[in-house]
């Protein structure tokens, strides 16, 4: 059984224009100790899919699929106070923008806090030396000390690491990244990568990656979707994906990486979007 | 170094915080003495994390913040903001890219104004002639007639980015400084961009200042590269030198940091994963 899946899930949205439709038949699927990598420009639904999943999208949204189970439950039957149980706790997410994801009134300490005391039994003391533990996990320097510190006294990279530690605070089975480091320099990129594959691989947690970065795609994923416009273009492992891609989108994006020039100028991918276009009415008829 | 555009010597740029009654008042040093020329038509790229010195570079070099000492001559001409000396011609010659177009661009304010404004400030083009330049300014970044008339909001990113350049070459500068400029976009548009700063640097010989923090980019589009470290310029020589034989070790961690997207790679990352 798998962890994570999703089949044929459809998200539209109500707008003063009519239904928009953000995903058109997409399909997931996580084992445990997986990591997935989804692909897509802005726009292709890579977000959209996964709050979907965690039915945070709001009321002008309408959610169908043919299948949508975590650890065989099926999450579309369950109540809100059900899902609460699973989100946050079994399943986690941690944001593109650290900065904004953390409330800036309360201290790192005490958003951890509030995450154990709604998930677990841990005693008060017990949540306390947990909080410390994690922050060492996530490599914040002096723990004891920045417990008591606010948002706005941590930079980036740091705010992002007390990100993870919330999210990974109750043992996720599966936790996903919506492009965890492009809000971040280079070198804390990779310290930020490293600190999730190494979570993701020491608990055997699922990982679902969201990202337009082709280089992260490579340095983390297991397989990946690759997704434009609301559809599924690709699913592979990444390895073929590299050396083989199949859908010329996916080939056209990895032209598209400056590092792959050959020419005076780069191949873009609205030279491949014709060639996208001719697959598509063929695969309609 | 025959015909430098921009001449730079000993830059330095400090930054005093005021102390309070018993602290001392503390001196950060931003840019600790950075020397380069660049020539015509080329492009110098400035890589860095941040904090390291970048943009305050930037901010000299558009004379927005003056030298704390050291010399910037542009063209041949010393400029020196702080004497209060600098002309108009001398503030057209330089002009500026911002990273996130969807803070460098007036909400309010329509396409065609945001491109009319610098020839309205600066020069005494009368109305339909900048309507004119403006209308031929879009077509150049790739954009259409009908955009004159529309609001920043009504575009995506890569055309607001598009609109900024567009913005900064009304005037030809001589010296395009460009901060971060792909960094906020997707890798298509990324792409298209790099494209069109290429294609614009041909058809105008533009001498770019190009900052940025992700090496694949530089790779392509730098001719030479200088690397900032806390504000002291680390490395500095021609693309292929720094690429392939770089000496200092903040560069080299900075290019084991960068992400790999080849197939080798991967295949030595996933042989590595079923090892452990």
């Amino acid at each position: 059984m798998s962890l994570l899946q999703i089949r044929n899930l459809r998200v539209e949205f109500d707008t003063a224009a009519g239904p928009f439709r953000a995903l058109d038949g997409v399909d997931y699927t996580v084992e445990a100790g997986e990591v997935l990598a989804i692909v897509g420009e802005s726009g292709s639904g890579k977000s959209v899919a996964m709050l979907a999943m965690m039915g945070l999208l709001p009321d002008s949204a309408t959610v169908t699929a043919d299948e949508m189970s975590f650890e065989g439950v099926d999450l579309r039957s369950l109540s809100t106070a059900q899902r609460r149980k699973v989100i946050g706790k079994d399943i986690s997410m941690i944001f593109q923008e650290p900065i904004a994801s953390l409330n800036p009134c309360f201290t790192v300490g005490f958003q951890l806090l509030e995450t154990l005391k709604a998930h677990t039994d841990l005693n008060r003391r017990q949540r306390r030396d947990r909080v410390i533990e994690l922050l060492t996990a996530v490599g914040i320097p002096e723990p004891e000390r920045r417990v008591n510190a606010f948002p706005h006294q941590m930079s980036g990279g740091q705010c992002q690491r007390v990100m993870i530690a919330i999210a990974t605070a109750c043992h996720p089975k599966l936790l996903i990244a919506d492009e965890p480091t492009t809000a971040l320099d280079v070198t804390i990129q990779k310290q930020i990568l490293d600190l999730l594959t190494g979570l993701q691989r020491d608990h055997g947690m699922g990982l679902i990656m969201i990202t337009h970065d082709m280089g992260v795609v490579a340095e983390t994923a297991d397989r990946v979707v690759v997704q434009y416009q609301g559809k599924q273009m690709e699913t592979a492992d990444v390895l073929t994906l590299f050396e083989a891609p199949e859908h010329p989108y996916t080939r056209a994006l990895l032209s598209a990486l400056p590092e792959n020039a050959t020419g005076d100028r780069l191949p873009t991918v609205s030279d491949y979007t014709e060639a996208f276009a001719s697959e598509q009415t063929e695969a309609r008829t | 170094m025959s015909d430098a555009i921009l001449k730079v010597r000993d830059l330095k740029r400090d930054y005093v915080t005021k102390g309070g009654l018993f602290t001392p008042p503390r001196v950060l040093h931003a840019v600790k003495g950075v020397s380069f020329d660049v020539e015509r038509g080329s492009t110098l790229a400035v890589v860095g994390e941040s904090g390291c010195g970048k943009s305050t570079l930037a901010r000299m070099l558009t004379m927005i913040d003056a030298p704390t000492s050291g010399s910037i001559e542009i063209d041949g001409a010393p400029i020196d903001i702080s004497a209060g000396k600098v002309t108009r011609e001398m503030r057209q010659a330089v002009q500026i890219v911002f990273q996130n177009p969807y803070g460098s661009l007036n909400p309010r304010q329509k396409i065609g104004a945001v491109l009319e404004e610098p020839l309205l400030l600066n020069t005494s083009t009368p109305a339909a002639e900048r309507r004119d330049l403006a209308m031929a300014m879009l077509e150049k970044v790739g954009l259409k007639p009908e955009h004159y008339g529309r609001y920043p909001h009504m575009f995506s990113g890569g055309q607001r980015q598009r609109v900024a350049i567009a913005r900064a070459i009304m005037l030809k500068p001589k010296l395009l400084v460009l901060d971060e400029p792909v960094s906020a976009l997707d890798l298509s548009v990324q792409a298209q961009i790099l494209n069109l700063l290429a294609d614009l640097q041909d058809e105008f010989n533009l001498t770019y200042v190009f900052i940025s923090h992700d090496l694949s980019v530089v790779r392509y589009i730098a001719d030479q590269v200088m690397v900032m470290y806390f504000g002291e310029a680390v490395e500095y020589g021609t693309r292929d030198a720094v690429f392939d034989n770089p000496q200092h070790d903040y560069t080299k961690t900075l290019f084991a940091a960068t992400p790999r997207a080849d197939v080798a790679s991967i295949k030595a990352r996933l042989a590595a994963k079923s090892a452990a």
